[in-house]
């Protein structure tokens, strides 16, 4: 496992500064183009999120190797008001601020593995994981 | 006292000037402005050091301050070459001072170096509001130079509109694009407008939603959107984000999207050498007979 590197995420053009850093690591970890706009989108969905819902929060990158297969996680971290029912927010279209409700199962989609935890009023710490072949 | 000290600098203002050159040129070596040309640097430097003096002398002389930041800022030079200056020439004159003076003790010494930091620190603090001011100025220029090119709308050809999208879409740019979309159908009476997206990095849920939009508001003033340049790739994130584009109509090239463009304004692109040639077919043909 390789240390973190992580972007803050306060104001909106802190998004783009995460997506790239994103693509930077997926395109050295060799992740064709498709997975790279795939692992950029999943960012730019957390990443929005948490410019959206909290105050300010992280996106961090990993690199993991087991068994002979190389991958590249995401973590979203914030310490804002949590998601009270996970399920829901889960569900395609579902939505608090009038948006198309597709970011968080969008992301669940585009990544290869995918898990929310969350506390009310204590925060919400996101994973997501993408293998490359 | 003090304006004692300053006739004391005024009147010997030839030595000065020439301890001020000799310092700074000193800094230029190991400095940012090691690659200007000798000759640009010294007639700066003259000019600064009768920055300073004219603005000793009568005190808030605004106008040449000004001109001097401007100037500094459109060489390009970096703020600490002022501050540095500045800085120099405060050291200068407190040594010049003390050189002339009988006696010198700690309550002197106080007493010049207060003095002459009440003439130098307004200039220090008009040199560099002048100078961040400026940049101020400028970034705001590009700013609106940039919000212009952000949604460009081209009158292709008569009812046809091209909005061609470049850049990361942050949600200031997306009102933008909505709002030049509906202004420039109605002001170019456009019946089909293609947004062209080949040059958008990522397209995220935000991106899609305003897109989509737009899209939606053109249709409700009776015109066509039409979607273009969706790359392959997007095309798969799209489909994953699980966003449905059935409703409006999309191509994947701005080509494609013209020839459609076409098509629903009830005309097509004809080839001019076919079209010769038919006719030379019907002139022959006429002539058989
Ligand atoms: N980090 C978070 N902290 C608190 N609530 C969140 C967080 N992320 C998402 N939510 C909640 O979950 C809902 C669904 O999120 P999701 O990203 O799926 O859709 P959205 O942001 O509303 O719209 P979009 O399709 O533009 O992403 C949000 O409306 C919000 O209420
Ligand atoms: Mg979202």
């Amino acid at each position: 496992m390789t240390p973190q590197s992580c972007v803050t995420i306060q104001k909106e053009w802190d998004i783009v500064g995460a997506r790239q850093l994103g693509r930077d690591i997926a395109k050295k970890m060799g992740f064709g183009t498709v997975d790279q706009a795939r692992i950029a989108t999943a960012i730019s969905e957390l990443a929005r999120n948490i410019y959206l819902y909290t105050e300010n929060g992280q996106i961090c990158f990993e690199v993991v190797e087991n068994m002979n297969r190389k991958g590249l996680v995401i973590l979203s971290t914030d310490n804002g008001p949590g998601i009270d029912d996970i399920g829901r927010v889960m569900e395609d279209g579902y939505s608090t601020s009038g948006g198309l409700g597709a970011g968080l199962p969008g992301v669940k989609r585009l990544m290869d593995e995918f898990d929310v935890q969350s506390e009310v009023g204590v925060g919400t710490k996101i994973k997501a994981i993408k293998w490359a072949r | 006292m003090s304006q004692d000290f300053k006739k004391i600098v005024i009147e010997n203002s030839d030595s000065i000037v020439q301890m001020w050159m000799s310092e700074i040129n000193s800094l230029k070596q190991d400095n940012y402005t090691a690659n200007i040309s000798d000759e640009l640097f010294e007639s700066t430097n003259r000019e600064f050091v009768n920055v300073i003096f004219t603005s000793i002398k009568n005190q808030g002389s605004v106008k040449v301050v000004e001109d001097f930041s401007e100037k500094i800022i459109n060489l390009g030079w970096p703020l600490s070459y002022i501050t540095d200056g500045l800085q120099v020439f405060r050291r200068v004159s407190v040594d010049y001072i003390l050189g002339q003076s009988v006696k010198v003790d700690s309550a002197h010494i106080s007493d010049v170096m207060k003095s002459v930091d009440v003439w130098v620190e307004p200039l220090i603090r008009q040199l560099v509001n002048e100078y961040s001011g400026s940049w101020e100025h400028i970034v705001s220029l590009q700013r609106v130079a940039l919000q212009e090119l952000s949604a460009p709308l081209i009158p292709v050809m008569d009812r046809i509109t091209v909005m061609p999208l470049i850049g990361t879409i942050d949600t200031e740019r997306a009102k933008l694009i909505m709002e030049n979309l509906l202004e420039g159908v109605i002001k170019h009476n456009s019946e089909v407008v293609l947004i062209d997206i080949t040059g958008v990095p990522v397209v995220d849920t935000m991106v899609a939603h305003h897109i989509i939009q737009a899209a939606e508001a053109v249709r409700l003033i009776g015109s066509t959107c039409i979607l273009v340049g969706i790359r392959p790739e997007i095309a798969q994130t799209i489909v994953n984000l699980g966003i449905d584009l059935g409703k409006f109509p999309t191509k994947s090239s701005l080509r494609k999207g013209f020839t459609r463009a076409l098509e629903i304004t009830n005309r097509k692109v004809i080839d001019l050498e076919d079209n010769e040639e038919s006719i030379e077919k019907m002139i022959e043909s006429l002539r058989g007979e």
